[in-house]
């Protein structure tokens, strides 16, 4: 049989049942997520995030049986965009969950959404498709990447800290971090240190905030780098200057720090004591199923599946509908385990955003803590740069 | 710049440097005495890591569990010995790469099986956490001071034992005429054996000290390979009292580069600039320092004697 025959045939199929009948009885959905090396944390997070609300669910999104197909980007773009090339062609799946990093989102968003799936990302947010090149298809359950770093700026700003020594990686997202810190922080910044990604010892640094003695210290150290920062931080006495992070002391890498991150503060769009039903529930079936305390990272993946589930709901089950999908997930009607949440015009979230406290718990493990709300309602800033109403 | 700031970025310099050493000194004696280009090392450091965060977890103490942890890094390089690096030493360098990258790879993923792909943390002892105020205004972490007399303990006892010894001397002279040693009826195997697990445990034993400062994961050793072998190309392969030297100046070249390149160079650019290059220039020095030791003394500062 030729192709042009087959498709031809495809297409009498499609007109004898007509496609008023295709009200499929399965949904597809393709978790791209990273897990290899220690990043990997991360990645586990939003799978089992994700699996625990189809659990929940019933093993249905919106009613229809779901096929959860779990893949792994290794955090490289190259091996991503070939993953969800597969997840798109072989396993036609119906929306593509992922990616955990920034890099990789900016790598297969114009494969998911040019061949018409839908990409919910539980993670990444990166400034670029918030704004200018926002896009129809995607979705992010998750925030725009300066937000949470905008956070402790206002912190400091609102707490009148009148100086402070800013640290970050040398890459895009540090850099991103500090001028998400210097947005609303209008004191004296002392030094930006740039230190090359993966470094282990931080001594040198540290001895240099202790000899310019500011009265706040803002980092961003996602993984390793963490929590080496964080016990060498604590090691050098230099507890007393307050240590204002995001990704750097969470539920993530805290198993690790314990105690040495004590009181430290970031600032975050949920902590697993969110005081609503909803999200005390999910914290006790995720440490119930996987023995660890969940992190932003499961919150976010766990409403992408709610997402889901309910834009299904809405449609009453016609995935081949994409118009009325794309309306009912911009709804967002769903019971969001932060409570309030909705999407702005470029399909990021208008969420509220908290200053959290890592913390012991009475049953020993560490999490992350709400102390005040910082922002509420708070969309981001590129979101007036994007075209889409 | 102030005295206090010096003070204490040279001591981290030198924290730093006897960390190198520990794991250098096993490198530069395997490559040195046996020709068998290690990249595993590094991966050994991590077991050391790890092993010292089962024992101390298990014991609940951190002597103890360093007092475990040895013998078992020792089992552990006698057994990569045997399985292993046995069928190595007759093969050329790019086998010997190949066979202990592919180690590197296995030893990621198992730690990563066994105890999952997140950081994991190790409390300090208890006796020698906090600060210790060296002059007023100046604090440094007594665990620090601690490691700084680990490593000099360390070199001091290796040099006896190199130098002083029987079987130091059966290692020198296997380095340079094994063949001549083999016919006097030492059986060179064996003290291969022995040299290897020595510098396994070396590795291993850097790594328990470094894991109350450093979080414990998977690839945690790989960045300290590549110093490690700057170190020994620096200080003449197969030389331990070269390694010290070098791993010393390393370590203060990458510390006092990266606290203080920045300030010395805003005296001739502008800030934003200085701050930019300083950024960039920083990691790069202590490659510029071995390129300029390797110009003057191809051999490195201390070369073994051929």
């Amino acid at each position: 049989m030729s192709r042009s025959s087959l498709v031809l045939a495809g297409a009498l199929a499609a007109s004898l049942f007509g496609t008023g009948a295709s009200a499929d009885d399965k949904v597809k959905v393709g978790l791209i997520v990273t897990l290899s090396g220690p990043p990997a944390v991360l990645g586990g997070q939003i799978r089992d995030g994700f699996n625990l609300a189809v659990k929940t669910l019933g093993g249905k999104l919106g009613g229809l049986d779901a096929e959860v197909s779990v893949v792994d980007d290794e955090l490289k773009p190259d091996v991503a965009i070939t993953k969800v090339k597969g997840l798109i062609e072989r396993d036609h799946v119906d929306f593509v969950v992922g990616p955990v990093f920034s890099n990789v989102l900016q790598a297969i968003v114009k494969p998911v959404t040019a061949a018409g799936v839908f990409l919910i990302s539980p993670n990444a947010g990166t400034s670029n498709f918030a704004g200018k090149q926002c896009n129809e298809n995607l979705f992010v359950t998750s925030y725009q990447n300066d937000q949470v770093h905008e956070v402790l700026g206002r912190y400091a700003e609102d707490k009148g800290f009148k100086s402070a020594f800013l640290m970050a990686p040398n890459y895009q997202a540090g850099k991103d971090a500090m001028a998400g810190f210097k947005r609303d922080f209008k004191g004296e910044i002392v030094d930006e240190v740039y230190t090359p990604l993966g470094q282990l010892d931080f001594s040198a640094e540290l001895a240099k905030i202790a000899a310019a003695k500011p009265e706040a210290f803002f980092t961003f150290m996602p993984g390793g780098m963490g929590v080496n920062l964080v016990k060498q931080y604590r090691q050098a006495g230099l507890a007393s200057i307050p240590f204002l992070s995001a990704f750097t002391a969470d539920e993530s890498t805290l198993p690790a720090e314990k105690d040495d991150a004590l009181g430290f503060l970031g600032g975050a769009n949920w902590a697993p004591d969110l005081d609503n039903p909803q999200s005390k529930a999910f914290v006790k079936a995720y440490e119930a199923a996987y023995n660890a305390v969940p992190g932003t990272y499961a919150m976010q993946a766990y409403d992408a599946a709610l997402l889901i589930d309910s834009a299904i709901k809405a449609t009453g089950g016609k995935l081949s509908d994409k118009d009325a999908l794309r309306a009912a997930l911009k709804k967002a009607d769903f019971a969001s385990l932060r409570g309030k949440f909705k999407f702005g015009n470029n399909h990021y979230p208008i969420q509220d955003f908290y200053l959290v406290k890592a913390a012991k718990r009475a049953d020993g493990k560490y999490e992350t803590e709400i102390v005040q709300r910082v922002f509420a309602d708070y969309a981001d800033k590129y979101a007036p740069e994007c075209p889409m109403k | 710049m102030s005295w206090a700031l010096l003070v204490v970025e040279t001591l981290n310099g030198l924290q730093l440097g006897v960390m190198l050493f520990l794991i250098a000194a096993g490198l530069t004696v395997t490559f040195g005495v046996m020709d068998v280009v290690n990249l595993a090392h590094g991966a050994q450091y991590m077991v050391g890591a790890y092993l010292i965060a089962l024992f101390a977890d298990l014991t609940g103490n951190f002597w103890l569990g360093l007092a475990l942890t040895l013998p078992s890094a020792l089992a552990f390089g006698l057994a990569l010995e045997f399985v292993v690096f046995r069928r190595l030493y007759e093969r050329d360098h790019v086998s010997q790469i190949l066979a202990t990258f592919g180690i590197i790879l296995f030893l990621n993923q198992a730690v990563k099986l066994l105890f999952g792909a997140g950081a994991i943390g190790v409390a300090m002892p208890e006796a020698l956490s906090g600060t210790v105020t060296l002059m007023p205004g100046l604090l440094y972490p007594i665990y620090r001071l601690a490691l700084i007399g680990f490593g000099l303990a360390t070199a001091i006892m290796l040099y006896i034992l190199v130098n002083h010894t029987r079987v130091g001397m059966r290692v020198r002279a296997g380095a340079t005429h094994p063949e001549i040693v083999a016919a006097l009826g030492v059986d060179i195997r064996r003290l291969f054996m022995i040299v290897f697990g020595f510098g396994a445990m070396l590795a291993g034993f850097a790594g328990a000290l470094a894991a109350p400062i450093f979080s414990v994961e998977p690839g945690m050793g790989d960045n300290l390979l590549i110093l490690s072998f700057v170190v020994i190309v620096i200080g003449g392969v197969g030389s331990v009292r070269g390694a010290l030297i070098a791993a010393v100046l390393v370590g203060l070249v990458d510390t006092l580069g990266r606290a203080f390149g920045p300030q010395l160079l805003r005296l001739a650019l502008t800030p934003a600039a200085a701050s930019q290059t300083g950024r960039a220039l920083a990691p790069m020095l202590i490659y510029v320092t071995m390129a300029a030791v390797l110009f003057f003394r191809p051999a490195g500062l201390f070369p073994a004697r051929r």
